[in-house]
């Protein structure tokens, strides 16, 4: 009992600390329904390349009206969801395959972005774009980050039938209704918001992380829609306790220890994971037996 | 002999500004400095005969500095190489072999007792940042006694690539000297208003060290002595523990670093916002520390300010 307080003692004693947990769990409320649905979509890749594309937009944002999370926030809303539109319609226009034209995205946008923001003898800190500062959330950054956690789960909320219906059949939703499209951009548009949350939290280069890791290690324990989002949750929201909890107490750096201990329980899970996990696939069952 | 050749450097010397007064002025000698602070101080003490340029520009961290193509170009074209030393630049000496520069390098922090980077102030947590636990500190120029042997060493290093100019270095120096002499007692005179209990402030990295020696003004850091190490929550905890311990009356950002975490443990210890200090590169210009004095005037007004009560 003494040891769990004194494992928590750091946020009864730090606000800062308070404020990393509660954007830590308004952001695993969401990105990780938004990863589920990426990778139903095999879309990981795709999540990868406009998270990093938020990168430059957010540098845009920063050389227009300096340290302004508006700004930051507006250019990187705007460059992700380009760069998720560009992608799609290379693949569809050009003979590169998408895996290609991802890759070419990603490392653009990575370019672009450190150029910019290095562009005018500046002072923000390049590290700090590229792995966040969940140390250093402010009320506004806060603020942003539960609105979109709420606003993504009312969404999914309202759109979760349809959703589900494009994304596992988008051939026949289209043509019943026109509603189709509308439901790959509603993703789309709520991916990027996620990514940009995510993005202040942890950086370009870490922020996908708390999406699809939690979503991948749910996919190795249930084949059900409804236990996989719910399980991608709980285990954002665990890896961000602990991760945080971690941190403190071995003085690491606060967000890679948090994508840490979410790699950490997707290890376990692709050993002992119940529905795709490697050792209950050579450990024979039982109905083959007979 | 060396009375006559001064003798003959001081006509040389007449006869140069009573030339350049008639016709077009001579072309200025290159020399490149290795960051805005020591640029200011090359440019003080040569004046007109020398064309500073600067590597890493006001503003700008060199802790995280990446050398460009062009800056190789400059310091391939310079005939004199002035840097801090103390370990502060090191980019340069790569710098210096891939671009091919013949120049000399001339050391400007030396001729007094460095500070060691991990002295009183650091919290510990911060061991294997990139200046080593064993290195100097090499912030020398927050304490003025040190920026006059600073002078010296760069009026030695412009006489030796400029022979001709020699006099008029030593001229200008001992002229630049006087008037460090009168900041340092400015500083001094401004540190006395503040009471002695409330002489210490929270900053961002630990660059403030011999501001500390020199005019006993207690600095508690927020990260080690180099800017590209990140802080971690224990080490974010610690520091609030010891500004709340220690009732430091103000934080300051710094123009280099990040100013979030800073604000954040203003909140969260009560300690006052105090403005921005200059510590490892001027302003631009039109900022309010465009040069070495004004940068010392600058963080000592801030201090007080936030400080006395």
């Amino acid at each position: 009992m003494e040891g769990i307080a004194s494992l928590l003692a750091p946020f009864a004693e730090f606000g800062f600390m308070r404020r990393a947990l509660a954007g830590c769990v308004a952001l695993s409320v969401s990105a990780p329904l938004i990863g589920v649905f990426l990778m139903l979509r095999r879309m990981s890749l795709v999540g990868d390349a406009i998270q990093h594309a938020i990168l430059p937009g957010a540098a845009l944002g920063y050389l227009v009206a300096g340290l302004s999370l508006g700004a930051m926030t507006l250019g990187g809303l705007v460059a992700g969801l380009a760069v998720a539109l560009l992608a799609g319609l290379i693949t569809r226009t050009t003979n590169l395959r998408e895996d290609t034209a991802i890759a070419t995205f990603y490392i653009l946008s990575l370019a672009l972005g450190v150029t910019l923001l290095t562009a005018r003898g500046t002072n923000v800190d390049v590290l700090r774009v590229l792995f966040g500062s969940v140390l250093a959330l402010d009320d506004a950054t806060l603020l942003l980050m539960t609105g979109v956690s709420s606003i993504t789960v009312l969404a999914l909320a309202l759109f979760l039938r349809p959703m589900v219906l494009e994304f596992a059949d988008s051939g026949f939703l289209r043509s019943v209704s026109a509603a189709g499209g509308a439901m790959h951009f509603l993703f789309l548009g709520l991916a990027v918001l996620n990514m940009v949350a995510a993005f202040h939290a942890l950086g370009t280069l870490l922020s996908i992380g708390i999406m699809i890791l939690p979503a991948a290690t749910a996919r190795l324990w249930t084949n059900d829609l409804t236990r996989l989002m719910a399980s991608s949750v709980a285990i954002a929201l665990a890896s961000c306790s602990v991760g945080l909890v971690a941190s403190y107490h071995l003085e690491l750096a606060s967000g890679p220890a948090i994508i840490l201990v979410a790699g950490c329980v997707y290890m376990a899970s692709i050993l002992a994971g119940r529905a795709g996990g490697l050792l209950p696939r050579l450990i024979p069952r039982r109905h083959l037996e007979g | 002999m060396i009375h006559r050749r001064n003798v003959l450097t001081s006509i040389l010397a007449v006869a140069f500004v009573g030339g350049a007064a008639a016709q077009t002025p001579a072309p200025r000698i290159p020399v490149t400095a290795s960051f805005s602070i020591v640029a200011d101080l090359v440019r003080e003490v040569g004046g007109d005969r020398i064309e500073v340029s600067a590597l890493v520009g006001p503003g700008q961290d060199a802790h995280v500095y990446q050398p460009t193509p062009a800056d190789a170009r400059t310091i391939s074209q310079a005939k004199g190489i002035f840097i801090n030393g103390l370990h502060f630049e090191e980019f340069m000496g790569r710098l210096i072999k891939t671009a091919g520069a013949k120049a000399p390098v001339f050391r400007a922090a030396a001729g007094f007792e460095p500070l060691k980077a991990s002295g009183k102030h650091s919290h510990g947590d911060h061991k294997g940042h990139s200046h080593g636990d064993f290195a100097p500190d090499p912030h020398a120029w927050h304490s003025v006694p040190n920026v006059k042997a600073y002078v010296g060493n760069i009026s030695k290093g412009l006489a030796q690539i400029d022979p001709d100019g020699a006099t008029v270095y030593a001229q200008r120096a001992a002229a630049y000297i006087e008037k460090l002499d009168a900041l340092d007692r400015e500083i001094r005179a401004a540190v006395e208003d503040i009471p002695k209990e409330r002489r210490i402030a929270v900053t961002t990295h630990d660059a403030f060290a011999y501001l500390a020696r020199e005019y006993g003004i207690q600095f508690v850091t927020l990260q080690g002595v180099s800017t590209d190490t990140e802080i971690s929550a224990a080490g974010l905890g610690k520091t609030i523990r010891e500004v709340k311990a220690r009732k430091a009356p103000a934080v300051f950002i710094e123009n280099i670093t990040d100013p979030r975490k800073i604000e954040r443990l203003s909140k969260e210890t009560g300690a006052k916002l105090g403005g921005t200090l200059y510590s490892d590169a001027l302003s631009k210009a039109d900022g309010p520390a465009p040069t070495y004095i004004e940068l010392m005037r600058h963080n000592i007004r801030q201090l007080k300010q936030a400080l006395a009560p």
